[in-house]
């Protein structure tokens, strides 16, 4: 039997039996619909994620508290055991441009009769330009101010718009409310608004425009009660210093802290590299688990193909009897229904790659990355699909052209 | 003279379990020759379904040799069976067996799309007009009438130019009117110089026929030659058309 005579053959068999074709596909087209769309969400968060810790910068490193296995977190120190001095003697390692160290909490932040909660993080007047943070309003605090543990605040543009709402926060004055995690001491601080910093773009999970930043003494100080540090950022003044300026960095704050080498640090240094491998090595995962929870349903929906394959044989015991008695060899039924399962699977698997795209598009829009339909998901989708009506095909098309035609034409 | 068919102490066990088998034949012995119009009787279950099924290359004799057109079916595997089927049988069932949904035309046509024969449709469509449904080629079976039906289906035996047209009660759903049109075709097929067998219970299609064997316990019992036969042309001139409406 010639190939398109049986392509036609299965198209005319389903267009009889159009609403059973239908709820037959509607499996196969939410699995293939669910295992794209799956695949654009994991690609496109890993984009939108890889985007901003890019937009950090590649000359930068990050010294946290505490050990971070590679596995994992594992458990970093809830005991900060980083300083300001720690900072400072960073200082002197050649080939850094900037040291900026940083210490934050969430707190709650009240101006006038608004308030929100917010990080408020104390740092230095680098930040502004080594964390590409510029400013929008007024001006950063200076060294001065940090000296004199000034009460002044430089609001991001999220925070901003919450308090002040349209309105020039600079000059105004905003009340921070911080407690301590482990004592709950709570403490009370009024600050001065100096300046606004630009928009940075509130995409992925990280939204750098929520954040109150404060000269580091003031927060140390005033608000916050202990000297460490959340975080040190260190700038390079080349990217191919990198490694060699992490490695003073470990060996200098070993010898601070009395670690000898080989023994566990108690802080971690991260590149935006590491960040980077980490993270798109998690996302990866994160993008085949949601990929493979899809693909259960393309399993479902192929049961259910070879359940009305089955049925399909039966009723049509009749048809078999004869198309075999007037000569169909068995390979021509077994392709005669294998055909059939799989113009239905593919047919279904097409429908969903649409309604896929769709529904990619959308998520996409809404979370606001842009949307990643990869040729490859395509493809995945339809070779899946093909391959659902072949697999599940295959035993009811046996089925049928097994059947013994004299039995077979005396079926009622 | 030409054998088409040449039996020889053909027999056909079916065992229903290990230690209980029916003999559906128990030895038949017959010839065929080109040109024949032979019919089968006999009660139910006296093997004329079984040696029915045995003839048309359904089913496979226990023991004994069957030759269709001079060639030998003992040895041969499901798909030379079908085959052979395909290119030597034009079978006719009582229950037609058309293809639902599907129209007159392409049913016809279905024979000659397992054997790739190029140019199927001008075929099928010299086959229905014989039977005298040139005008109704693209109607569906259930837009004809049942006699017309099996015209349909003698049209799909007819399509491949068999040796053999085997018939298994073709009238056996027909009424009396669509019988006689049917068995007229099927003679004026034999009159064309087909070999047809025909197998039936009715006692006055099979007078149709030129040559009777009767088929009792698994033996054949009488093998003779039709006398007083019916001319299906001339009785249907005697029956009344349908009124209408």
């Amino acid at each position: 039997m010639r190939f398109w005579r049986s392509i036609r053959l299965a198209f005319h068999a389903l267009v009889t039996n159009k609403s059973r074709a239908v709820l037959t596909m509607l499996g196969v087209i939410i699995g293939v619909a669910a295992v794209m769309m799956m695949l654009s969400v994991g690609t496109g968060a890993q984009l939108a994620v890889t985007d901003q810790i890019q937009s950090l910068g590649s000359n930068i490193l990050l010294v946290i508290p505490g050990q971070m296995s590679s596995g994992g977190v594992s458990l970093a120190g809830t005991q900060s055991k980083l300083t300001v001095e720690d900072a400072q003697s960073l200082t002197q390692i050649r080939g850094i441009k900037a040291v900026i160290p940083s210490s934050g909490r969430i707190s709650q932040v009240v101006a006038g009769d608004k308030n929100t909660s917010t990080n408020v993080i104390g740092t230095t007047p680098d930040y502004e330009t080594t964390l590409n943070s510029p400013i929008q309003l007024g001006s950063f605090f200076t060294q001065t101010e940090v000296d004199h543990w000034e009460r002044v605040a430089v609001l991001g543009s999220l925070v901003a718009e919450k308090l002040f709402d349209g309105t020039n926060p600079v000059g105004q004055t905003i009340e921070v409310i911080t407690q301590d995690p482990r004592t709950q001491e709570t403490t009370r601080g009024v600050l001065r608004v100096i300046g606004v910093a630009a928009p940075k773009g509130a995409s992925g999970f990280l939204n750098w425009d929520d954040r109150i930043l404060i000269p580091i003494t003031t927060g140390q100080k005033l608000l916050f009660g202990n000297k460490n540090l959340g975080s040190i950022s260190v700038e390079s003044t080349d990217v191919d210093l990198m490694p060699d300026i992490a490695a003073e960095v470990d060996s200098l704050l070993r010898l601070r802290h009395n670690i000898v080498d080989g023994k566990e640090a108690d802080f971690t240094i991260f590149s935006q590299q590491d960040i980077l491998g980490t993270l798109s090595v998690v996302l990866g995962y994160f993008t085949i688990l949601l990929a493979g929870i899809a693909g259960i349903s393309l399993l479902v929906g192929g049961i259910g193909i070879m359940n009305i394959m089955l049925v399909s044989v039966t009723e049509r015991t009749r048809e078999i009897g004869l198309r075999k008695a007037i000569g169909a060899l068995r390979r021509d039924i077994i392709l005669q229904f294998l055909i059939e399962a799989i113009v239905l699977s593919t047919t279904g698997g097409l429908i969903g790659i649409v309604l896929g795209y769709i529904g990619s598009v959308a998520i996409a829009n809404l979370a606001g990355w842009p949307p990643v339909i990869s040729l490859s998901a395509v493809g995945l989708g339809f070779i899946f699909s093909v391959a659902v009506g072949v697999f599940f095909g295959f035993y009811p098309a046996q089925r049928a052209a097994s059947l013994n035609p004299i039995q077979a034409l005396r079926y009622e | 003279m030409n054998a088409v068919i040449v039996i020889q102490d053909v027999t056909k066990t079916y065992s229903l379990s290990r230690d209980f088998s029916v003999k559906a034949l128990r030895g038949v012995s017959f010839q065929i020759e080109e040109g024949e119009f032979v019919a089968i009787m006999g009660p139910s279950g006296s093997g004329k379904s079984t040696l029915m099924n045995i003839l048309g290359c359904l089913d496979v004799a226990s023991s004994g040799a069957y030759l269709l057109d001079g060639i030998d079916t003992r040895q041969m595997t499901d798909n030379q069976l079908a085959r052979l089927r395909n290119h030597k049988i034009g079978f006719i069932f009582q229950n037609f067996n058309l293809l639902p949904r599907t129209i007159a035309l392409e049913n016809v046509e279905l024979p000659l799309v397992y054997n790739g024969t190029r140019n199927t449709r001008k075929l099928a469509e010299d086959a229905l007009r014989k039977v005298g449904l040139g005008e109704r080629m693209m109607h569906k079976p259930n837009e004809l009438s049942i006699g017309q039906q099996q015209r349909v289906a003698i049209a799909r035996a007819l399509v491949t130019n068999p040796s053999l047209i085997l018939a298994d009660e073709p009238t056996g759903n027909l009424d009396t009117r669509s019988s006689e049109e049917v068995m007229a075709i099927i003679q004026g097929l034999n009159a064309e110089g087909r070999t047809i067998v025909m197998v039936t219970h009715e006692p006055d299609i099979g007078q149709h026929a030129k040559r009777l064997l009767r088929v009792r316990d698994g033996l054949v019992t009488v093998d003779e030659e039709v006398k007083n036969r019916l001319d299906a042309r001339a009785l249907l001139a005697t029956i009344p058309m349908e009124e209408s409406f």
